[in-house]
């Protein structure tokens, strides 16, 4: 029989298939298409402490094999998504992976505390690479000092495992992620988008609102695998791997490069299945390469590399 | 709501730019509301990625027909002008709410005004306005002459000014130009078009009305929050933000900021 049931920090998952925070709302959308049971996890949108209104529109552009968005962390704040989204979701059987985000450390810290006590809230993925706020966000995703920093000071509230979402725009991803894994996250989810732009000739203008957005989809598949294959060499906590992520091969390329489990951003805003054809997809793909456990590639791609240098 | 794979039928082009493009499935019997839109894969793979909202023109329920008309602006909409009958193309729809008609009574006039691609959507809205016993007045408006598309159909079902820009046909200047004409003649009125001739048409318009929105967008069904617009004046408590793929593309007049 095939497995392909994963288990990582506070996530037990019936398969390593979870939609990426803010690709994917807080499920109700994607609920009206298919039964979210099916999926191995869900990592719902960013919350903050306050309502957040988001940037002005035009918020995406596309480009080619890809998009690049400017959403702005819109959100109803962690008052209602305490009230109505997370109980909302506690009808299925899917551990819920909370996106936190905010400007300050103190502002991380009440989120992270409040929401770590729900009882469906199996952990929490720190949102330190949002490239589309002024605030907060990317500032600590871009310094292993302050990454650090807030990584310990959630650690030290948080009732649930704590993931760190690394952002690519950084010199060098294995310094950021030893510094937060020394801090004592225990995952990493790797990578958010890459700072990009887009001019609309018509008017000489960036096509976006906020000028700059973050740039996703298969455009980005080639930066985040070597990511992911760097950083899973150098650290022991698992890696939630994403970026680009539009059929099964993608998902075990990931695994294979070193992710325990991965996450499908963009491909849900093409096809409202993606999640669940990916999940059946990539166990008719297992068969065929005769991958019994999936959790057998995790990080093959270097595994007999290493091997064969210490033989 | 549903993602189906229709058949091209016929594939058009009105005016330079302009596509009409006539799909069949069985999936059409759900497209009954006018002023929706399908969210179009215009080819397979991954370039062009995302979908492309266009609204629905025209429903043929018993012939299991519709067609879209888009403006070829982009490799998205060329892509999807090369396309030829036979093939199937990827939609997920119908998206949206459209424009309400079931507050109409026979008798009433509906004034029906919209710009360039937006004027589409309109028509199968004037058909089922007119099945209604209502009558139908529409001012359409284009940049210069040879830009005109949906005049004759138009004018099977009601009255049609025609605008140009250059005054190459029809009254010289923008849809608000005519409307002028038409002040107090009608109970209700109905737009879609460039954001700042919404703007102007709501500015001029002199009963209640409903306008349809257009925005960049990413999902089509709500999550990705790519297309949203302000409410005017929110109640207390109540959200200050619509979602224009799935509260709009069709506002009432005055509900939100545009």
């Amino acid at each position: 029989m095939t497995k392909l049931h994963v288990n990582l920090p506070g996530l037990k998952m019936k398969n390593p298939v979870m939609p990426a925070s803010g690709c994917f709302g807080f499920g109700q959308e994607f609920a009206r298409f298919y039964d979210l049971n099916k999926l191995g996890a869900i990592a719902v949108k960013a919350v903050t402490a306050h309502e957040r209104s988001g940037n002005p529109t035009p918020r995406v552009a596309e480009v080619d094999g890809g998009m690049l968005n400017a959403i702005g962390l819109q959100n109803p704040g962690l008052e209602h998504v305490t009230k109505h989204e997370l109980p909302w979701l506690e009808k299925f059987d899917t551990p819920i992976l909370v996106n936190v985000a905010g400007n300050e450390i103190e502002d991380y810290v009440h989120v992270a505390e409040s929401i770590s006590k729900i009882g469906n809230v199996a952990a929490i993925e720190l949102n330190i690479s949002c490239p589309n706020v002024k605030e907060g966000g990317l500032l600590f995703g871009t310094d292993s000092v302050m990454a650090a920093e807030l990584t310990k000071a959630v650690k030290a509230v948080s009732k649930v495992p704590v993931y760190v979402k690394l952002s690519p725009n950084v010199t060098n991803i294995v310094e950021m992620a030893k510094a937060v894994e020394a801090a004592g996250a225990d995952g990493l989810c790797m990578i958010n988008t890459l700072v990009g732009m887009k001019i609309d000739l018509k008017t000489g203008q960036p096509v976006i609102a906020n000028k700059t957005g973050g740039l996703s989809g298969p455009a980005i598949k080639p930066v985040a695998i070597r990511m992911v294959y760097e950083v899973s060499q150098a650290v022991e906590i698992p890696i939630i791997g994403m970026g680009g992520i539009h059929t099964a091969d993608d998902i075990l390329e990931f695994m294979m490069a070193g992710a325990s489990a991965v996450a499908v951003g963009t491909a849900n805003f093409v096809d409202p299945f993606a999640c669940p054809t990916l999940i059946d997809d990539l166990e008719k793909r297992m068969k065929e390469l005769d991958i019994e456990d999936i959790t057998s590639i995790i990080g093959r791609g270097w595994k007999s590399l290493n091997k064969s240098i210490s033989s | 709501m549903i993602v189906d794979k229709l058949e091209i039928v016929k594939q058009e082009e009105l005016a330079p730019k302009i596509f009409e493009m006539t799909l069949t499935g069985n999936s059409v019997n759900e497209m009954v509301t006018p002023g929706q839109f399908l969210h179009v894969k215009v080819a397979d793979g991954i370039d062009p990625l995302l979908r492309r909202p266009i609204s629905i023109c025209n429903v043929d329920i018993d012939q299991k027909k519709l067609s879209i008309i888009y403006r070829v602006e982009g490799k998205g909409t060329k892509r999807l002008s090369e396309r030829i009958p036979g093939e199937k193309v990827d939609i997920l729809g119908p998206l949206g709410q459209g424009f309400p008609i079931d507050q109409l009574i026979q008798g009433n006039t509906a004034l029906l005004v919209g710009g360039g691609v937006g004027i589409p959507p309109l028509y199968y809205l004037a058909k089922l306005l007119v099945a209604k016993g209502i009558k139908v007045k529409t001012i359409i408006g284009f940049r210069t002459e040879k830009d005109i598309f949906l005049e004759k159909k138009f004018a099977k079902l009601s009255d049609v000014t025609i605008t140009t820009e250059d005054g190459s046909r029809g009254t010289k200047g923008f849809v608000t130009t005519a409307m002028e004409e038409q002040k107090n003649s009608y109970d209700v009125f109905y737009t879609c078009g460039p954001t700042p001739m919404l703007r102007a048409v709501q500015l001029a318009a002199t009963s209640t009305g409903y306008v349809s929105l257009e925005e960049r967008m990413g999902c089509g069904i709500g999550a990705c929050l790519a297309c949203v617009c302000d409410v005017n004046e929110p109640a207390e408590g109540e959200k200050k933000y619509r979602k224009i793929c799935c509260d709009g593309p069709v506002f009432e007049a005055g509900e939100v900021v545009i």
